[in-house]
């Protein structure tokens, strides 16, 4: 079970791209001076969007130097949190919860619906590199459960057909709009518009108010 | 200072005390696997939960929290039994049930605790977690399936050694400690963290499977290897010097030790003279003490007191040392020499040559000026004293030498003696930073005394320290930092050249002109390579290192762990180092070969034991009468002023894990010079 497996091949040289860098600087002068280690999670960000979506070491190394940190406390956070990827991940990377909400709402659906048109599991990839899974916690959309992740948009109120649907889309390149699948405006209650006076009491202890 | 109630007893805690404080404080006992005193607080273990009104109704970590006035603690009610059952029985959820293959076994904190405060049995029935092993150097053998993830190591490392090379990955159940990339531990501190290991995740590597604490004998001595005088624990079974452990003292070593302190005993079971030697044709052979004595006897015959040459090691006993100068003086010859990197000190004057700030005394410093030292290398754990004084803030530090790191951030004001000049006269900006401190330290190393100018230097040094009040009453800023554990004691000992007599080169001169006969080496391996003539040469010590080579008779002596003795630390503290072992074969203790000679020579010492020898050593120097109590010094003239050339300051050691015939005999030091090259990362 042993794991922070780092990507195998890692590229000999890593930087920030110019505008990244002067990025990097804006992000660092939010902070006060001596203080500039906070950057190192929106450092880390964006070194991982510069780079597809995963960090090799050597970012690691250069957003450490970036911030006069030692490099093992960069390689803490980096390992820390599930957002940053040490390994190459996906063209789309989906991030799938199955956090209670959206476990009650169908996520199984939405994860045997992956399983069945791409082939893998939690943390599998494809061969094509266009489609990598991760199984996470609450992203905190549960009013439109069950939720896929995708790179950074939302898609909602999935079922096993809308999911097909979905990755579909995804592999034409035509990635639909973010938001909920089923035709939802946002979190509009999908049984109409409602209001609070057209509700009968609906605990006993309500009744004769 | 709050006062607060611990199980109904009242105790008072100074500000800023922890809850957990002021329990210990009512002599109550907290469990506890992440909070160290010395270590900054984590909170994560959670053993140290404690019941704690007012508060909220549920048990709080007791490490982490400030004790406060009125708060009333429990430690011993139902809440607190049930947290600590709940506690441990998580703990043990992953630790793998292997203490009978564990070298922690016996001294381990979580068996004592899970026998304390633990449950009976465990509910969790899935399968254990595993986590490889990181590859963290030679030192540091590691099993992390055992972690428990107190991150003491991780602390340890950051703070006190200033590696910033270990720490955790991942979080929850898949975090691991691990150097970046498991590389080896480059730290001379990083044994120190398999004392902190409160389980067996991290233990030593030389130790492994050698022996239960239950089978050793401890005895509590002082370290030679370097001139700090640690003091440690000589854990042995039957003659064998199985491990070094650090012993708490405060003033000295806290509880940190060296890695060589503590790896290199295995130097102790190699290349031993268990015997003495005589060179016959050449060769050097086997013969009993009596044919030795004879040996030297009939050299000795006739021979004029100024033919004569004694030198002593940097790991001798004041007693041994002592008893030879008297020897050497009942002889006749004035040639006495303890300064074998050939350091210009003036012995006329204590202060000057002694650490006079005290190691505790840095930690009330404000100002320090490093010149031709490297304290990481010299002295690891005074380095660390400097570092903890560091972190505290408020210090600025510049060093005159070889560029290094030494673990915490300073100026580099330049390599060569003139920097000084330019400081005393005020030209140089850090004069302005000695000016304005409260309490400035010089520290001079043996790097900028052993050399041509050494005297010079010496002479500028306290020239220095006089302009900017580095002496006065109650503080003395002047500090000379020794690599040689018997240097201080030679000194106030007076084993330097008496009326007439040569230095260290005016003895090596007389060797290769053939004024001198008989060079009497006393554990001294540092010159003995080169050594040019036909001089006869006694090589008195314990390994078969340079000395031993160049000697015509081997006198067979006493390692360190082999023998009461006295050493005096570079403060000028005197301790007291306890026998752990008996030295092998026909070895003895030095003193009493050299008690044993002089009778044979004709001038018998007046002594006939240890306490009579000591006796004689107070009479004549009453500063060795005070055991661990280092006295000011006061402050006379030393040091010979004249022109400082323009040579950098070279290295006093050149690899922090071979200083000596113990360590270069170890195997381990061996290990560890081809891993991490010569100390600390250039």
């Amino acid at each position: 079970m042993s794991g922070h497996e780092f990507a195998e091949e890692q590229p000999a040289n890593w930087e920030f791209t110019p505008d990244n860098a002067a990025r990097a600087d804006d992000i660092i002068a939010r902070y006060p001076p001596g203080r500039q280690a906070s950057a190192v999670i929106p450092l880390l960000d964006l070194a991982q969007r510069q780079n597809d979506n995963w960090l090799p070491l050597k970012a690691v190394e250069a957003v450490a130097e970036r911030l006069d940190m030692p490099r093992i406390r960069v390689l803490e956070v980096a390992t820390f949190y599930t957002m940053f990827n040490l390994k190459p991940v996906g063209r789309y990377y989906l991030q799938a919860c199955t956090t209670t909400p959206c476990w009650l709402r169908g996520s199984d659906q939405v994860m045997r619906c992956i399983r069945d048109r791409l082939g893998i599991g939690n943390r599998g990839s494809t061969g094509d590199g266009m489609f990598s899974l991760l199984e996470v916690e609450c992203l905190g959309a549960c009013v439109n459960a069950p939720i896929l992740q995708v790179n950074d948009d939302y898609y909602e109120d999935l079922d096993y057909e809308l999911t097909g649907e979905l990755l579909d889309a995804l592999g034409r390149g035509e990635p639909p709009p973010p938001g909920s699948m089923a035709g939802r405006n946002l979190s509009e209650s999908s049984a109409g518009a409602t209001t609070l006076t057209g509700l009968r009491p609906a605990s006993p202890g309500l009744e004769g108010e | 200072m709050p006062k607060l109630k611990v199980d109904g007893i009242e105790v008072e805690v100074p500000a800023g005390a922890t809850v957990l404080q002021a329990c210990e404080f009512a002599g109550k006992e907290i469990p506890r696997f992440c909070y160290h005193e010395r270590l900054s607080i984590a909170g994560n273990c959670r053993m140290c939960l404690v019941e704690v009104s007012p508060g909220p109704p549920k048990p709080q970590a007791s490490c982490a929290l400030p004790a406060m006035d009125n708060q009333e603690i429990r430690t011993d009610s139902d809440m607190v039994r049930q947290a600590r059952h709940g506690v441990m029985e998580f703990l043990l959820i992953n630790h793998p049930l292997d203490c009978p293959i564990c070298d922690q076994g016996g001294e381990c904190d979580l068996q004592d605790q899970a026998m304390g405060y633990g449950h009976h049995s465990s509910r969790f029935a899935e399968n254990k977690r595993a986590v490889e092993d990181k590859d963290m150097g030679p030192l540091i053998k590691t099993v992390m399936t055992r972690c428990i993830h107190c991150t003491r190591c991780v602390r340890f490392s950051t703070e006190v050694a200033g590696v910033n090379e270990l720490g955790a990955l991942g979080r929850g159940e898949t975090m691991e400690i691990t150097t970046y990339l498991e590389k080896a531990l480059a730290s001379e501190l990083s044994g120190n963290v398999i004392d902190l290991c409160p389980v067996g995740a991290l233990t030593s590597g030389p130790y492994a499977f050698v022996s239960r604490p239950w089978e050793l004998t401890r005895t509590e001595t002082v370290d030679v290897m370097d001139a700090v005088g640690s003091s440690i624990r000589v854990d042995t079974r039957g003659s064998d010097v199985l491990r070094v452990l650090p012993r708490t003292h405060e003033e000295v070593n806290e509880e940190w030790i060296s890695d060589k302190t503590r790896f290199a005993c295995d130097g102790l079971k190699r290349q031993r003279l268990d015997r003495p030697y005589l060179r016959r044709e050449g060769r050097l052979v086997p013969v009993d003490w009596q044919e030795a004595f004879d040996a030297i006897a009939e050299r000795l015959t006739g021979l004029a007191g100024e033919r004569i040459a004694a030198v002593v090691g940097d790991q001798c006993d004041v007693e041994s040392m002592f008893a030879l100068k008297q020897l050497m003086t009942a002889l006749g010859s004035p040639h006495l020499e303890c300064r074998q990197d050939g350091a210009r000190l003036d012995p006329s004057a204590r202060a000057g040559y002694l650490f006079n700030t005290t190691i505790a005394g840095i930690e009330s410093a404000d100002a320090i000026l490093l010149a031709g030292t490297n304290p990481r290398r010299e002295a690891p754990v005074l380095n660390a004293r400097i570092r903890k004084r560091w972190l505290a803030g408020g210090l600025e530090i510049g060093l005159v030498g070889q560029h290094h790191d030494l673990s915490y951030p300073y100026r580099h004001l330049g390599d060569t003696p003139d920097v000084l000049s330019r400081i005393l006269e005020g030209e140089h900006a850090f004069a302005e930073v000695l000016r304005r401190a409260g309490s400035p330290m010089l520290v001079l190393g043996m790097a900028a005394l052993a050399r041509e100018d050494g005297a010079a230097v010496h002479a500028l040094g306290r020239s220095i320290a006089e302009t900017f009040g580095m002496v006065r009453e109650g503080w003395n800023g002047f500090n000379v930092l020794h690599t040689a554990a018997s240097r201080v004691g030679a000194l106030d000992v007076g084993f330097v050249p008496r009326a007439g007599g040569r230095d260290l080169a005016g003895i090596i001169g007389g060797m290769a002109d053939g004024s001198l006969n008989l060079l009497w080496l006393l554990g001294a391996d540092e010159i003995a390579s080169d050594l040019p003539g036909d001089t006869f040469v006694v090589y008195q010590g314990h390994h078969g290192d340079r000395g031993a080579h160049r000697a015509d008779v081997i006198l067979p002596g006493a390692a360190y762990t082999e023998k009461d003795g006295l050493y005096v630390n570079t403060e000028g503290r005197v301790q007291a180092g306890i026998q752990a072992a008996f030295p092998p074969g026909q070895a003895r203790e030095d003193w009493r070969i050299i008690r044993a000679l002089s009778e044979r020579l004709g001038h018998r010492l007046e002594y006939d034991s240890l306490g009579d020898l000591r006796r004689a050593l107070v009479a004549a120097h009453p500063v060795f009468a005070a055991l661990d109590r280092p006295r000011p010094a006061e402050w006379l003239p030393f040091g010979t002023g004249g022109p400082v050339d323009t040579t950098p300051f070279g290295s006093a050691i050149a690899n922090f894990y071979m200083t000596d015939p113990i360590s270069r005999c170890s195997a381990v030091m061996a290990e560890c010079t081809e891993v991490f090259g010569i100390g600390e990362a250039a």
